[in-house]
């Protein structure tokens, strides 16, 4: 069996005496997606955050490509350079051009000419239909289309593993749709992925697992079809029923 | 955007094409909100009248009025000195771009050691806070006077004697302090999810700073930092204390050889004219980053 890409080991993150997440052990595959859902609260942004080193793990051991980028002598610049974060509240640079946000990581990271990481940001605006915002300030777009440009922001470095946190919870229904499209094409591609998410629907389409978290354990795991559809842990049950009347209302 | 103000109630806020004739109701609004501002015109401008006019008479009729003008408004001996408080005024422009760039540097060093927060630098953050408490908390005229006599009453060999430098010195310790802190404020209004998103994207701490916190921090602190700027411009003429002759000195030494004191209104003339139009342009300044603000709904 081939290398995952990223093997999180018994991770334990606690915030002063409260424990935030417990015993936490997955695997993500290359070019496959693993989703976790689970309510408000149950630690998957700050699972997340950990990966991406934003915050410090208490114990156990996370390997990006086999190397354990949670060791003390780990190069941390390095490390963020082959991960993408998309955060729920999109993060873009208000003071710069969308086209801007999109080259400055390749361009000063990267050291890719202005030219090249302009044509290659605007190869990207074009496939998901952004062409004619590239030369806007991020306030002139709706939540929509800046959550999608913060997405395209982070792929254009070309990340080994992009991290997606509840991308879609700051936006309007009808904009829901145009951003998990976009998801669903980066995974036709073949990006490897670890999401955060509410919506089940977009959870059963593109995750090739899906991970339970309750209160910082992950419960339950298998395929979308196992956990969404014949749960065996009553909990698991409980969110989801949850879940679907709220949907329903 | 944003709804259109009265003032503008002639306008129409969005062009549907000229199709639209305006109802009879809005005929009447806008005719009772046309008379209205005509009379809030009319109240303002006899309001004024009154006020400063009075003002005006309390002054001119007092008793002591005619003295007082003599020696303060003597217009014609104002005008000869002129040319001698101007030439003293160039000292003060000199001495105000000079320490205005050395303040930028040294502000936004300081502003960046205490915000950062690398264990190495953690000695320079004592001291620069330490900087900061000590000079925002000493009248600057003390400070003058503490640099402008201590230093050459040290008697270090090399070290300066000359007033101007000396004096240029304790400004920019000063303001160094109050811009430093007027720096510092803007980097901490940023949200730690812009640096974060800079972090995630593989930049370095330095890159972080450069190309995505300090962009912003400063457009929000431009308007409070040409407010320091005028503040600076007419606390040069505190120098005048050490014998540097600027316009301050020069309306000084006029003044006491002829018992007159229109040189002095005469120097504040001069100050005046340089400070009300950059006061201006700062107001108009803070106005637009406020609209600016409001205009973004994200952060």
């Amino acid at each position: 069996m081939t290398q995952p890409v990223l093997e999180v080991k018994q991770l334990r993150k606690s915030y002063g005496s409260e424990v935030v997440l417990e015993d936490i052990s997955f695997s993500v595959p290359v070019h496959t997606a693993t989703v976790f859902i689970g309510s408000s609260g149950s630690g998957k942004s700050t699972l997340l955050r950990c990966i991406n080193l934003l915050d410090q793990i208490d114990d156990g051991s996370i390997e990006l490509d086999g190397e354990d980028i949670t060791a003390v002598d780990a190069d941390v610049d390095k490390v963020r350079r082959k991960l993408g974060i998309v955060f729920q509240s999109f993060n873009l640079f208000p003071h710069m051009k969308v086209i801007d946000n999109i080259t400055l990581a390749p361009m000063k990271v990267q050291g890719i000419s202005k030219e090249v990481a302009r044509e290659s940001a605007y190869k990207l605006l074009d496939r998901f239909g952004l062409h004619d915002k590239a030369e806007d300030y991020p306030d002139r777009l709706s939540g929509g289309q800046q959550q999608r440009v913060a997405i395209i922001r982070s792929i254009a470095v070309a990340p080994r593993l992009l991290l997606l946190d509840e991308i879609t919870s700051a936006l309007d229904p009808v904009l829901v749709n145009e951003v998990l499209s976009t998801v669903r094409d980066l995974k036709i591609e073949g990006m490897t992925m670890v999401l955060a998410t509410h919506e089940m629907g977009f959870a059963k389409q593109v995750a090739d697992e899906v991970c339970f978290l309750h209160h910082g354990k992950i419960l339950e795991w298998g395929t979308p079809e196992q956990i969404l559809e014949s749960p065996k842990q009553p909990e698991t049950k409980e969110f989801l029923q949850r879940v679907h009347e709220a949907g329903r209302l | 955007m944003g709804r259109p103000s009265e003032s503008d109630s002639g306008k129409t806020p969005y062009d549907f094409g000229g199709t639209w004739i305006p109802s009879p109701l809005e005929i009447n609004r806008r005719a009772a909100r046309k008379s209205r501002n005509r009379r809030n015109a009319l109240i303002a401008i006899s309001s004024s009248v009154v006020v400063i006019g009075g003002l005006i008479l309390i002054a001119v009729t007092s008793p002591g009025w005619k003295s007082l003008s003599d020696t303060f408004f003597a217009w014609a001996y104002g005008v000869e000195v002129l040319p001698k408080i101007i030439l003293g005024f160039g000292t003060n422009v000199a001495l105000t771009l000079i320490a205005s760039s050395c303040v930028a540097t040294l502000g936004l060093s300081i502003a960046l050691i205490r915000t950062s927060r690398s264990p190495a630098l953690a000695p320079f953050r004592i001291l620069a806070t330490l900087y900061v408490d000590v000079f925002r908390g000493i009248p600057m005229l003390l400070v003058i006077l503490l640099v402008g006599f201590g230093i050459p009453a040290l008697r270090i060999q090399g070290l300066t004697n000359n007033v101007l430098i000396l004096g240029t010195l304790a400004v920019v310790i000063t303001y160094t302090a109050y811009v430093a802190e007027v720096i510092r404020s803007g980097i901490l209004t940023i949200h730690p999810s812009q640096r974060a998103a800079a972090r995630s994207l593989g930049l370095s701490h330095f890159q972080s700073l450069r190309y995505v916190v300090l962009p912003q921090a400063f457009r929000r602190v431009t308007p409070p930092l040409l407010n320091d700027l005028v503040a600076l411009i007419k606390d040069t003429g505190l120098v005048s204390i050490l014998g540097v002759t600027d316009a301050v000195r020069a309306a000084q030494i006029a003044s006491s050889r002829s018992f007159n004191y229109t040189p002095y209104v005469m120097a504040a003339i001069v100050f005046l004219l340089v400070t009300i139009p950059l006061t201006r342009f700062t107001d108009r300044t803070l106005r637009r980053s406020i609209e600016r603000q409001n205009a973004t709904g994200v952060a």
